[in-house]
C-alpha cells in the first residue's frame, strides 16, 4: 500500500527506472577499484624530528590488477604498503578498501579485514616456527572460524597448488627459502582474499627461486583474479606487472602501464632499426 | 560504509556480525599455546622451574607444619605457633616474589623474541585479546606443570626428612585428607592450595608481558631490519 502511494504516476516510475539504469554502470565503476588512496600523508616523529614519509599519495588500484610498487629504500614505499594493509593509519587523507574508509574501522573490523580480505606475504616469510606447513596455512582459517575438517582439506589443496603437498608435515626450518615462501603464499590465500600484499617477496631469495615465486604469483593472479600489490626492488617483477608505480620522496613519481612499457620498448626497437643498429633485446 | 535497515554495515556485514566472525574459541587458543609450551619444552621448563622451586618450598613448609602437629610438638593453641608459622610463610612469600620477577623477565624475553610471530598473527587476523589469551594460557600451563611437580617434590622431601628424624610411624598420624580430625587443613588442602598459588602467581606475572605482546604493532612483522 505504502509503496503504491509513494509511486505517483507511471511516468515518474519510468523516469526512476531510467535513472537507476544510468546509475548502474557508475556503481560498477565505483566498485571496480579495490584500493583507493586519497591524498594520503604520513608524518612520523623520530625523536624530535618530523619525517614526512608520504606527501599526498593518490592511487587507484583495480580489482584483479598486478601492481608493483617500486622505489629506493626510504622512499615511503613500505609506509604506503602498510597503509593499504590497514597496518598503519595515515596522518591525513584516506585509504579505501572495497570503498570502505579504513579510518572508520574499529579493532575488530580491522582484524576481520586482515583475516579475510587481505593476504600478506613477507620478505622474511614469517612462518610460525612451531607449526608445520599445513598448520601455518590453516592458521588464518582458525581466525576466520573455519571448521577443522574444512581447514585441513582446504589447507592441503592450497599446499598442492603451490607444489608442496608432500611436505605438509615439515616445520619451516626443514624447508628451503623458496619452499617457505610457497607455504607463505598458500597461507596468504587461505581465506580467499581479494588482495595479496607482498612486501619484497623475492628479497631473500636467489634469482631462480625468485623468478619461480613471481611466476606463481602471476598464475594465482590470473586464475583466482586476486589483486596483487607488491612492494619490490626486483626488476623481474616489471615483466608480470600490469602497472608499475614508482615512489620517490613520499610521492608517486610516475605510473607505468605494462602496455605502455611494451609500446615504448617497441618504439625503441623501431628507432634502432631505422638507424640501422641492431636492437639490444634482453 | 553504508547504512542498511538502519544498521551500519561494513563489507556488507553489520558490526555485530563481524564481531561474531572474528571471535576465537578458547579451545583453539589453548591448542596453539600448548604447542608453544611443548615445542619449546626446554625454555618452558626453565620458566616452570622457578615456580617449581617456590611451590616446593611452600609445600615443604606446609608439610613440616603438618608433621610437627602430628608429633604433637606444636599445636594451634600454642602462642609460639602463630609466630613460627608467620615467619615461615613470610619467607615463602619472599620466594614467590623473587619467582614472579623471574617469570616476568622470562616472558618479556619471550615477547621480544616472538615479536615477528606476534605481528604475523595480527596480520593474519588475530585480535589483541587472542594474543593476551595465548600468553596467559601459556603461563598457566607452565605454572601448573611447575606447581604440580613442585608440590609433589616439596612434600615428599619433607616427609622423608620428618620420617628420618621422628620415625616413619609419624606418617600414619598425618591427616592426608582435606581436613584433620580437629577440623584444621589436611595434607590434600595444602597440596591443592600450593598448586593454586603457583598457577595464580604465574598468571599474574604474565599479565604485563601479555599486554606488551598484544600492543605490538602488526606492521612490526614487516620490518626486516631486526
Amino acid at each position: 500500500m505504502a509503496m503504491e502511494q509513494m509511486m505517483p504516476s507511471g511516468e515518474m516510475k519510468e523516469r526512476l527506472q531510467d535513472a537507476a539504469k544510468r546509475l548502474e554502470p557508475m556503481l560498477e565503476q565505483v566498485s571496480e577499484f579495490i584500493v583507493r588512496t586519497r591524498d594520503v600523508h604520513k608524518i612520523y616523529l623520530m625523536g624530535k624530528v618530523e619525517v614526512h614519509a608520504l606527501r599526498g599519495v593518490n592511487l587507484d588500484i583495480k580489482r584483479g590488477e598486478y601492481i608493483s610498487i617500486m622505489g629506493p629504500s626510504g622512499s615511503g614505499k613500505s609506509t604506503l604498503f602498510n597503509m593499504i594493509g590497514g597496518l598503519d593509519k595515515p596522518t591525513s587523507g584516506s585509504v579505501y578498501i572495497n570503498e570502505v574508509d579504513l579510518a572508520q574501522l574499529d579493532a575488530y573490523e580491522l582484524a576481520w579485514l586482515r583475516c579475510r580480505t587481505i593476504g600478506y606475504i613477507f620478505q622474511t616469510f614469517n612462518l610460525i616456527p612451531v607449526m608445520t606447513a599445513l598448520e601455518n596455512v590453516m592458521l588464518p582459517m582458525i581466525f576466520a572460524g573455519v571448521p577443522e575438517d574444512e581447514r585441513r582439506e582446504r589447507g592441503m589443496e592450497l599446499l598442492k597448488r603451490v607444489g608442496l603437498a608432500e611436505r605438509w608435515n615439515h616445520k619451516p626450518f626443514e624447508l628451503s627459502g623458496g619452499q617457505q615462501q610457497r607455504v607463505a603464499i598458500a597461507r596468504a590465500l587461505a581465506n580467499d582474499p581479494a588482495i595479496i600484499l607482498a612486501d619484497e617477496p623475492t628479497g631473500n631469495l636467489d634469482l631462480k627461486t625468485g623468478k619461480e615465486i613471481i611466476e606463481l604469483l602471476k598464475e594465482l593472479n590470473q586464475e583466482k583474479g586476486v589483486t596483487i600489490i607488491s612492494a619490490t626492488h626486483d626488476l623481474k617483477m616489471i615483466d608480470v606487472s600490469d602497472r608499475v608505480i614508482w615512489i620517490r620522496d613520499g610521492q608517486i613519481a610516475r605510473i607505468e602501464d605494462r602496455s605502455k612499457i611494451r609500446v615504448e620498448a617497441a618504439l625503441e626497437v623501431e628507432e634502432a632499426l631505422m638507424e640501422g643498429e641492431l636492437p639490444n633485446i634482453p | 560504509m553504508t547504512r542498511a535497515g538502519g544498521k551500519m554495515t561494513v563489507f556488507g556485514l553489520t558490526r555485530e556480525e563481524i564481531r561474531k566472525q572474528i571471535q576465537l574459541p578458547w579451545s583453539e587458543a589453548f591448542r596453539i599455546s600448548w604447542r608453544y609450551v611443548t615445542i619449546r619444552l626446554g625454555r618452558s621448563l626453565i620458566t616452570a622451574s622457578t615456580i617449581f622451586l617456590s611451590v616446593a618450598f611452600l609445600m615443604a613448609v606446609s608439610t613440616m607444619i603438618l608433621a610437627a602437629k602430628a608429633t604433637g610438638s606444636i599445636t594451634e593453641d600454642d602462642p609460639a605457633y602463630r609466630a613460627t608459622v608467620a615467619r615461615y610463610f613470610w619467607s615463602v612469600i619472599l620466594g614467590f616474589m623473587i619467582c614472579a620477577t623471574g617469570i616476568v623477565s622470562a616472558l618479556l624475553m619471550s615477547v621480544t623474541e616472538r615479536f615477528r610471530e606476534i605481528g604475523t598473527m595480527k596480520c593474519l587476523g588475530a585480535l589483541d585479546e587472542f594474543i593476551v589469551r595465548m600468553f596467559l594460557i601459556e603461563a598457566s600451563l607452565m605454572g601448573l606443570l611447575g606447581s604440580v611437580v613442585g608440590a609433589f617434590v616439596g612434600a615428599l622431601l619433607m616427609l622423608i626428612w620428618a620420617g628420618v628424624r621422628e620415625g616413619f610411624s609419624l606418617w600414619a598420624k598425618i591427616p592426608w585428607g582435606f581436613k584433620s580430625a580437629t577440623g584444621e587443613w589436611g595434607f590434600l588442602t595444602y597440596f591443592l592450595a600450593s598448586i593454586l598459588a603457583g598457577v595464580v602467581l604465574s598468571v599474574i606475572s604474565a599479565i604485563v608481558p601479555a599486554y606488551r605482546a598484544a600492543k605490538l604493532q602488526a606492521a612490526d612483522a614487516l620490518r626486516t631490519e631486526i
